[in-house]
């Protein structure tokens, strides 16, 4: 980006790298990828100023896509990266994004603490509710009994529910997604970046291949009855009554985010040896 | 004997004691005041599995000149109580030239120590403690110590106030009563050692354990992010920068496990600011897949990692050799990547500041093997000298039109574009990826990346860091890290034997140097192999990587029985 083209209002085209994705035709992820950019230019963020990072699955595809700075790791520790890079470098705006299975199954421990932890960054999740990039094996959001090969019959094993967990962990803001809106979509991701402390956004992201069935989900979503809240205990009971197929925020926390020191450089020096001297 | 060992160049002192009996405090008070008064030198631990409370023992040896081998035996052994000393008995040496102390109400000698034939001497310890207002047995056995190796009282008494000056006036007044009481005590008791120089002056000694010195090197090396999940025995690498990083602009993190405080180390690097994190096997363990993604992804960071005895969770407390394979080979695919180690304590400092210029510079991740025995030694040395690596990551200075961050470049290191810098985006990836970090399956691209990532660590200039070489002969003692004291010094013994025998100490174990090393063995017809493994992990690696135009043989043991020089001495005579 030269100085003169900064000057002119970015749109969301200029937030795409021009790489053609792997996906396949029809993938619910095409959405979020035209949401994330559009939430990124309607922010007028500078793309060197953002970090697009991710871990492994079809959904960990898109920081390529962007022309942000990106960083795709390894399976399941895509929130430890961005942790790690939001506090050596609090100045940038760090998005986390990636599948379900890289987030609540290899990496469901780390989401939990992300969660508590606070640190302002926005975590996107690609909920599919199957592993896409691995050929069609349950995730921890599948139905228990959705037939695979690996699970014949079904997992028989409840579903996690990542807004509960997230709220309970100590999230700052929630709020669920359909790709197939890509406009509200995009709203909600603008939101999450402003809003302080670790923002989780569960977007229903279908994966047209291995779950032809959630092409149902258009017909299944709705946006969300109520308003969001602020308070922890209201947006618990709402999430107890929740069918999954709820769109829109549903909480804006106000806990105080992790504290972020200003002013990490590498070129000051302090003399230590007075400490060791005998 | 009081003459001999007087005149000895060193002398080695054990205080033992179970929980709560203050052997650590006597042990470092002692340590302490004799580095005051001009004692190089050495304190080491060891503790029993309890958390808090169990046995201790510390272990002092004092020198006359820079050493960090530990002697053969113990000249004292004072033992403020008997409890559990089985446990660590073995570790602690006795001839029958040696001196034990004990309490006279304390019960008679164990076996496993009197067995050493080691004259005796049984003093009231704890009775004389009563004597005096919160009087402590431990202040009573510093008393005799100070005695034997006569520190002065003015110095000791200066050491205390600054010590336990915090716990108020009357406390401090308490043990210099005790310790005056424990000195007459050792009145008919021999001096063991007197010091025949001058005090050095003030600033010109230090007192620093390895864990410390190593958080300090990585600090002068420009390490400003850490990440930490606590391990026993690499904690105080940890704890020590968590306090030392603020004054520089600098942070720490605590994650929640190892997986999380590796990729926080490289997220925090790729985000331009020098990272390191610090473990210990089990977490190392753990880090291997992501350190393989800082190889594919060329994002520089450094691993500390202080290790104790294995498999699983293993010896916590204890130190072993035991993680060279994993350091080495532990990555998945090819992985090129550094590997470094510590000679001794104060070389933590020089290696782990080494260590960060060595990432930084090759945009790799690098993996420093210190262990549990010089990580949490303290060790009496000369300040050691300013060194300026002129450490500086090679990075995109300005936006350009088709940027590569990946760059297929003669030295194999490409700019790497910070992010903030427009113009410079790019994916990191660890997927095998094109120069300009799409990823890629095309054997071209993969071909030519696995090339620049390991030609840019064998091009690169070691300089003669990569190894201590000291002295000629036909036999050499090859070794690594903290068993290179006592490489050195049986190679400084066996020179007074006449027998010439050549110390080559490896401090890069990856990537290894082929010519180096056969310069370094030229001549050589024999040589020793010396490690603290089971299975010799060194000696099959030496074999392995190098072509070695001798016989060679290895003298290796598992830990927690630190290998000492006379053990290497013998070996060496015995081999015809
Ligand atoms: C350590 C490790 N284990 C397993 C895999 C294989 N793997 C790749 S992607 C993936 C699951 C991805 O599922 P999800 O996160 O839901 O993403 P999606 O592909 O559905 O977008 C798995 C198990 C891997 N890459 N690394
Ligand atoms: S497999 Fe599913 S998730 Fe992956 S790209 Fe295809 S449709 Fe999308």
């Amino acid at each position: 980006m030269n100085q003169a083209a900064s000057d002119i209002a970015l749109v969301a085209s200029d937030y795409k790298s021009g790489l053609k994705p792997v996906w396949c035709p029809g993938c619910g992820d095409y959405s979020v990828l035209q949401a994330l950019t559009k939430a990124m230019a309607s922010l007028a963020l500078k793309p060197e100023d953002v970090a697009v990072i991710s871990g492994i699955g079809c959904s960990s595809r898109i920081p390529a896509y962007t022309s942000t700075y990106g960083f795709h790791g390894v399976h399941g520790r895509s929130l430890a990266l961005s942790t790690g890079l939001k506090v050596a470098r609090p100045e940038l705006t760090v998005i986390c994004t990636g599948g379900d299975g890289d987030g609540f199954s290899i990496g469901g421990n780390h989401f939990m603490h992300a969660c508590r932890r606070n640190v302002d960054i926005t975590y996107i999740v690609m909920d599919n509710q199957v592993y896409g990039m691995t050929k069609g094996q349950a995730s921890p959001t599948t139905d228990p009994f959705w037939d695979s090969a690996l699970t014949p019959g079904g997992t028989g094993v409840s579903p996690f529910h990542p807004l509960v967990i997230a709220l309970a962990s100590g999230a700052n803001f929630l709020g669920r997604a359909f790709s197939g809106d890509p406009k509200g979509t995009a709203a909600m991701i603008e939101e999450a970046i402003q809003h302080p402390g670790f923002s989780f956004v569960q977007i229903l992201s279908p994966c047209v291949t291995y779950r032809p069935d959630q092409k149902d989900w258009r017909n299944k979503v709705r946006p969300a009855p109520v308003e969001a809240t602020s308070d922890p205990a209201r947006a618990a009971r709402r999430l107890m009554t929740d069918d999954g197929f709820n769109i829109g925020p549903l909480y804006r926390g106000e806990r105080e985010p992790f504290k972020l020191n200003q002013n990490n450089s590498s070129t000051e020096t302090y003399d230590f040896t007075g400490q060791f001297e005998v | 004997m009081t003459q001999e060992l007087a005149s000895s160049r060193s002398v080695s002192i054990a205080v033992a004691g179970s929980g709560g009996a203050g052997a650590m405090t006597t042990g470092n008070l002692l340590f302490d005041v004799a580095a005051k008064q001009g004692w190089f030198g050495t304190l080491t631990r060891t503790l029993g599995p309890q958390i808090r409370g169990g046995e201790a023992a510390a272990m002092v040896r004092l020198t006359t000149a820079p050493t960090s081998s530990p002697d053969d035996f113990f000249h004292v052994l004072l033992a403020i109580d008997w409890k559990n000393v089985e446990r660590f008995a073995a570790e602690i040496p006795l001839t029958s030239d040696s001196i034990i102390i004990s309490d006279v109400d304390g019960g008679d000698v164990p076996e496993v120590i009197s067995r050493s034939g080691a004259k005796i001497v049984q003093l009231p310890i704890a009775k004389t403690a009563k004597q005096i207002k919160q009087g402590r047995p431990n202040m009573i056995a510093l008393g005799i110590l100070a005695e034997m190796v006569s520190l002065p009282e003015r110095t000791l008494s200066d050491m205390l106030e600054k010590k336990l000056g915090r716990k108020g006036q009357e406390a401090v007044q308490s043990s210099l009563d005790t310790i005056k009481l424990g000195r007459e005590l050792a009145a008919d008791l021999p001096v063991v050692a007197k010091a025949d120089f001058e005090q050095p002056a003030p600033g010109e000694r230090m007192v620093i354990s390895g864990n410390e010195a190593a958080g300090w090197g990585a600090i002068k090396g420009g390490i400003r992010f850490v990440a930490a999940y606590p391990i026993t025995p690499a904690t105080e690498v940890l704890e020590w920068m968590s306090s030392a990083l603020p004054k520089l602009g600098g942070s720490l993190v605590q994650a929640e496990d190892e997986l999380s405080s590796i990729n926080m180390a490289i997220g925090g690097s790729y985000g331009g600011i020098p990272s390191l994190t610090a473990t210990s096997g089990p977490g190392l363990a753990l880090m291997t897949e992501s350190i393989g993604l800082a190889v594919a992804s060329e994002v520089p960071v450094v691993i500390v990692n202080v290790m104790r005895g294995g498999p699983s969770t293993g010896l916590p407390t204890k130190s072993e050799q035991s993680d060279l394979n994993i350091a080495i080979y532990g990555l998945h695919g090819d992985a090129p990547h550094i590997v470094t180690a510590p000679m001794a304590v104060e070389d933590c400092l020089f290696t782990a500041q080494w260590s960060v210029h060595l990432a930084e510079s090759l945009q790799a991740p690098a993996i420093m093997l210190s262990d549990q025995f010089m990580g949490q030694a303290r060790a009496a040395v000369e300040k050691p000298e300013e060194i300026d690596f002129g450490t500086k990551r090679e990075v995109l200075t300005e936006g350009v039109e088709g940027y590569e961050r990946y760059a297929v470049t003669d030295s194999g290191v490409s700019p790497m574009a910070i992010p903030g810098l427009p113009g410079g985006q790019y994916t990191a990836d660890g997927l095998e990826h094109s120069p300009t970090g799409t990823p890629s399956t095309q054997d071209a691209h993969h071909a030519e990346q696995m090339d620049k990532r390991l030609r840019k660590l064998t091009e690169f200039d070691y300089a003669d860091h990569w190894a201590a070489i000291e002295g000629d002969g036909d036999i050499a003692i090859v070794t690594w890290g903290s068993t290179t004291g006592a490489a050195r010094e049986a190679a400084e013994r066996l020179r007074e034997f006449g027998i010439n025998a050549k110390l080559i100490a490896i401090r890069l174990l990856s990537p290894v140097q082929p010519e180096k090393m056969a310069a370094a063995l030229a001549g050589v017809e024999k040589m020793l192999v010396v490690e603290q493994t089971h299975s010799a992990q060194f000696f099959r690696y030496v074999r392995a990587q190098y072509d070695l135009p001798c016989q060679a043989k290895a003298f290796n043991r598992a830990g927690p029985i630190i290998i000492r020089p006379g053990e290497i001495v013998n070996e060496i005579k015995n081999w015809s």
